[in-house]
């Protein structure tokens, strides 16, 4: 018997540790034949994938190595590639940027003066935390912190230069911010409403009685509704609403804005120094524009869609007509309008700043295709949610206000927020009506000075960049919208 | 019955017209259509009375006046002796081209693109999406103006071209050679393309001003007769597929009647190529392709297909997995299955953002004033208007002219909508 054991054939009475996965269906060379490598066709796109990027490398790479930073002309400039690198080597001369930086951003905004369109860039943030968030998150407390301190840091650089009156806002809004924000941010809207003609004041400068005088008419409007409304109606009362502000902004605000300020007189706190309008220029005007038309055109484009879907025929017409209008026209034929025509359409001997003319127009043509935008988004909706509303006895507004809109809009983001890149965007083209815009008019500035003449890549790819950042993170922040708004069960 | 005893009687109050949802709507159309009417009096009353200040009247009559100026790109025939009518024809004309060119190139590289990013290849589909961020996320001038310093910066001089006896003795290369079989020359005085010319040539007819060469008309009708034969062929094929369940081989009478007939039609009317070729410090012969033109057409395209690229994406995305799986299961090839089941589905996604992006296309073309192309808005709004001094008349007429072709886009959109709209109960 022991003789046969011995002689079996061989049998493994252990197990075998288990292999490891061939080395070609593991880590990066698993992840190569997967992603990279996994037939004729795809090899084949990888290799003109990288071809194309050594292309690029090959022909941007030596040229961003080669870049100068210190230099005071675009000669001198090349004088430094080519004592460093050789006769034949090409260098980028971002020295055009650091000498130049202040243009770009400001324009001709005079120098003693940037700390005003900062300070207004800074309050910005302040004003649109209310619109954008819901509560108070750790981050969104740094991010507080950090427009403070920059606040304060601009107020210590610019400290002779900031008048009282000021830094008693500032304070204000501090102490507001530190108070009654505490539980929401929907708290601080108060200074969202007032921040645009604070902004005004902020930029253009002038008498700050104006830009009160222009707040009280708001004011009034709010009075006469609240006054007019428990007697009169819903109807009287949103005449009156309308009509007070007409007659105040007509008759009453200019006498109240001089009277206040023959007895507060040019004093500091009271009085800043006037920019015109052709001082703007670069980003400033970029984001004044920018920022105002996206403000404006929301609402409008709201009111522009709802007459579209509008049961009264002759309504509906109107707002058709302007929006196929706007809609089939480009930009600059509206903003040369705005430029050429606009003194045709007016009382003989009104003139009013190319600024607002320009901020109009974009409004109007961005609030044409937002319209369009939440058109969709309207029909999207079931017809059960209209249906819905109906049944509850709601009538029209609040019906809109407490259904059909929310999630119309909510439909909507990102055709919005494309719309206002697209916003954005546009406001280069304020350059064909004389404005002094980043991306050509600056650029065509700073390259008639003699210092820089011929310079070409560097001005386009720094202005690109800052529009790409902005331009991406508004929609990067529309995405994050959408996933945060996202109700459905999937 | 009691309730309806209450109800008042019929009688009108004056309140009704606020209070009563019957009479309401009409109200408010009444005060609205009023207002609009005020307001526009009102702009007209000033425009009448600033007119008038200025002395000046509103006609067009200035049209049919000598426009005096000279167009670099004319398509059709142009002197600075024509009618400021005809130089704003030269205009819509370089304007159409610019647009066409525009959104056939863009619609290639857009779908190249949209596909591309959705292929399994990491590295490819990276790029695209770099290429579709950075090419929507700033705005179109910058492209415009960095692919004008492009054509007219980096490009190389037309003497760069010069082969001298020197080079040949050395061996050497001159500095700059000409692409695409040495047929296209890109200098930084624009780019020279050849041109198509005729031996035997059938001549031009006029239809009023526009000359018409009866080559190209020939040569289209042929391709038309053409298409419209391999259609048939391709009918009869389906109709005996159906009939006997057996399709006949017919790919090379589908390739005969699409080829033969052209090339027999360019051999009669004995069409070749005329090359540039360099003469003293410039180009001649073919055709000189204006450096703004090229900067224009480059920058719109490059923009425009970023836009097209997601569209495309989009689309094929927005196509459910079971769509396929159920082709799979029909037992349909993967190439079948794109063409019969996926793509019919995402063009009816596809095609509306799609003519919306040609529509933006056109109006961006305005942009051509950047870089000086004569364009619509840079003959009628531009040299004539200033010439002129007829703001009012040229920029209505430039506005309705724009309209005209958006609305001409857009009702295509709308027949297209309606003719793949999901028939649904």
């Amino acid at each position: 018997m022991a003789d046969k054991t011995t002689s079996a054939p061989f049998v493994r009475k252990e197990m075998l540790a288990p292999e490891g996965p061939p080395a070609t269906q593991i880590g990066a060379v698993k992840w190569l034949r997967e992603n990279l490598f996994s037939g004729p066709l795809n090899t084949l796109l990888t290799l003109a994938g990288l071809t194309t990027i050594a292309y690029l490398l090959n022909l941007a790479l030596p040229w961003f190595l080669h870049s100068v930073w210190n230099a005071k002309t675009f000669s001198e400039c090349r004088e430094i590639v080519a004592n460093t690198w050789g006769p034949d080597a090409h260098g980028a001369c971002w020295a055009m940027i650091r000498e130049r930086w202040n243009q770009f951003l400001f324009g001709f905004y005079p120098n003693d003066l940037y700390w005003r369109p900062v300070l207004t860039f800074l309050l910005l943030f302040v004003a649109i935390v209310p619109v954008l968030f819901r509560e108070w998150t750790p981050r969104l407390m740094v991010a507080g912190g950090v427009v403070g301190a920059l606040i304060l840091w601009l107020s210590v650089a610019y400290g002779d230069a900031i008048p009282a009156g000021i830094l008693v806002v500032i304070l204000v809004v501090a102490g507001l911010l530190g108070r009654s924000g505490r539980k929401y941010p929907a708290t601080l809207s108060w200074f969202t409403l007032i921040f645009p003609v604070l902004a005004l004041w902020l930029l253009w400068g002038g008498s700050i009685w104006m830009s009160v005088a222009i707040l009280l008419g708001f004011v009034l409007g709010g009075l006469a509704f609240r006054l007019v409304s428990p007697a009169g109606g819903l109807v009287f009362g949103a005449t009156a609403a309308v009509l007070v502000p007409i007659l105040w902004w007509y008759y009453g605000s200019e006498p109240f804005a001089l009277a206040l300020d023959r007895i507060t007189g040019h004093g500091k706190p009271f009085w800043l120094r006037e920019v015109r309008s052709d001082d703007f220029g670069g980003f400033v005007l970029a984001f004044v524009i920018g920022v105002s038309g996206i403000a404006a055109s929301l609402p409008l484009g709201i009111i522009l869609a709802l007459g579209r879907k509008s049961d009264m025929l002759l309504v509906k017409w109107i707002c058709v007509g302007f929006i196929e209008f706007i809609r089939g026209v480009p930009l600059i034929t509206l903003l040369f309008t705005a430029s050429l025509l606009l003194n045709y359409f007016l009382p003989p001997g009104t003139n009013f700043n190319i600024i607002l003319r320009v901020i109009i127009m974009v409004t109007f043509f961005s609030a044409a295709y937002i319209a369009e935008v939440i058109r969709g988004g309207l029909a999207a909706l079931p017809r059960g949610q209209y249906e819905a509303a109906d049944a509850l006895g709601l009538d029209y507004w609040k019906a809109q206000r407490l259904i059909i809109m929310p999630q119309a809009l909510k439909i909507s983001i990102p055709g919005i927020v494309s719309s206002f890149i697209g916003l954005f965007k546009d406001t280069t083209l304020v350059v064909f009506v004389a404005l002094l815009d980043p991306l050509k008019g600056i650029t065509d500035a700073v390259r008639a000075s003699l210092d820089w003449k011929g310079i070409y890549w560097e001005p386009y790819i720094f202005v690109g960049c800052i529009f790409f950042v902005i331009c991406f993170s508004m929609s990067r922040y529309s995405m994050h919208l959408e996933r945060l708004l996202k109700r459905e069960h999937r | 019955m009691a309730t309806t005893a209450e109800t008042p009687q019929s009688g009108f109050r004056l309140g009704m017209l606020i209070y009563d949802t019957r009479y309401r709507s009409i109200t408010i159309q009444i005060v609205v259509v009023l207002l609009c009417m005020a307001a526009a009096a009102w702009l007209i009353d000033n425009l009448f009375s600033n007119l008038a200040d200025r002395g000046k009247d509103l006609s067009f009559s200035f049209l049919w006046n000598r426009a005096g100026y000279d167009i670099n790109q004319t398509l059709i025939p142009y002197s600075n002796d024509d009618t400021h009518f005809r130089a704003l024809l030269v205009g819509l004309v370089n304007t159409i081209l610019v647009s066409v060119l525009g959104c056939i190139a863009a619609t290639i590289i857009g779908v190249f693109v949209g596909v591309l990013r959705l292929s399994s290849n990491w590295l490819v589909a990276r790029l695209m999406t770099v290429y579709v961020e950075i090419f929507r996320n700033v705005p179109v001038l910058l492209w415009i103006l960095v692919a004008f310093a492009v054509f007219t910066e980096v490009t190389p001089q037309p003497r760069d071209f010069k082969v001298t006896d020197q080079m040949v003795a050395e061996g050497t290369e001159p500095a700059a050679s000409m692409i695409l079989f040495d047929s296209v020359a890109v200098t930084n005085r624009g780019t020279f393309i050849p041109k198509a010319l005729y031996e035997r040539s059938l001549g031009e007819i006029k239809i009023g001003f526009l000359p018409i060469s009866l080559n190209t008309v020939a040569i289209l009708a042929v391709i038309a007769a053409s298409i419209f034969a391999f259609r048939r062929i391709r009918k009869n094929a389906s109709d005996v597929q159906d009939r006997t369940g057996l399709r006949p081989s017919t790919w090379w009478m589908e390739l005969l009647v699409l080829f033969v007939p052209l090339l027999a039609l360019l051999i009669a009317l004995g069409f070749h190529l005329e090359r540039p070729t360099l003469g003293g410090f410039n180009f001649t012969g073919g055709i000189l392709v204006l450096n703004s033109f090229m900067a224009l057409w480059l920058g719109l395209t490059l923009y425009t297909a970023a836009f097209i690229g997601e569209i495309v994406r989009a689309g094929i995305a927005a196509i459910s997995k079971g769509q396929s799986e159920a082709a799979a299961a029909l037992g349909l090839r993967p190439r079948r299955t794109m063409s019969l089941v996926i793509l019919p589905q995402a063009l009816r996604v596809i095609i509306p953002p799609l003519i919306s992006q040609y529509l933006n296309l056109t109006k961006n073309s305005s942009l051509a004033i950047a870089v000086s192309y004569m364009d619509l808005r840079g003959t009628l709004g531009g040299i004539t208007l200033n010439q002129t001094g007829r703001e009012l008349e040229c920029m209505l007429l430039l506005m309705l002219i724009y309209l005209v072709i958006s609305l001409m886009i857009s009702g295509g959109m709308n027949v297209y909508n309606n003719s793949v709209k999901l028939k649904e109960r």
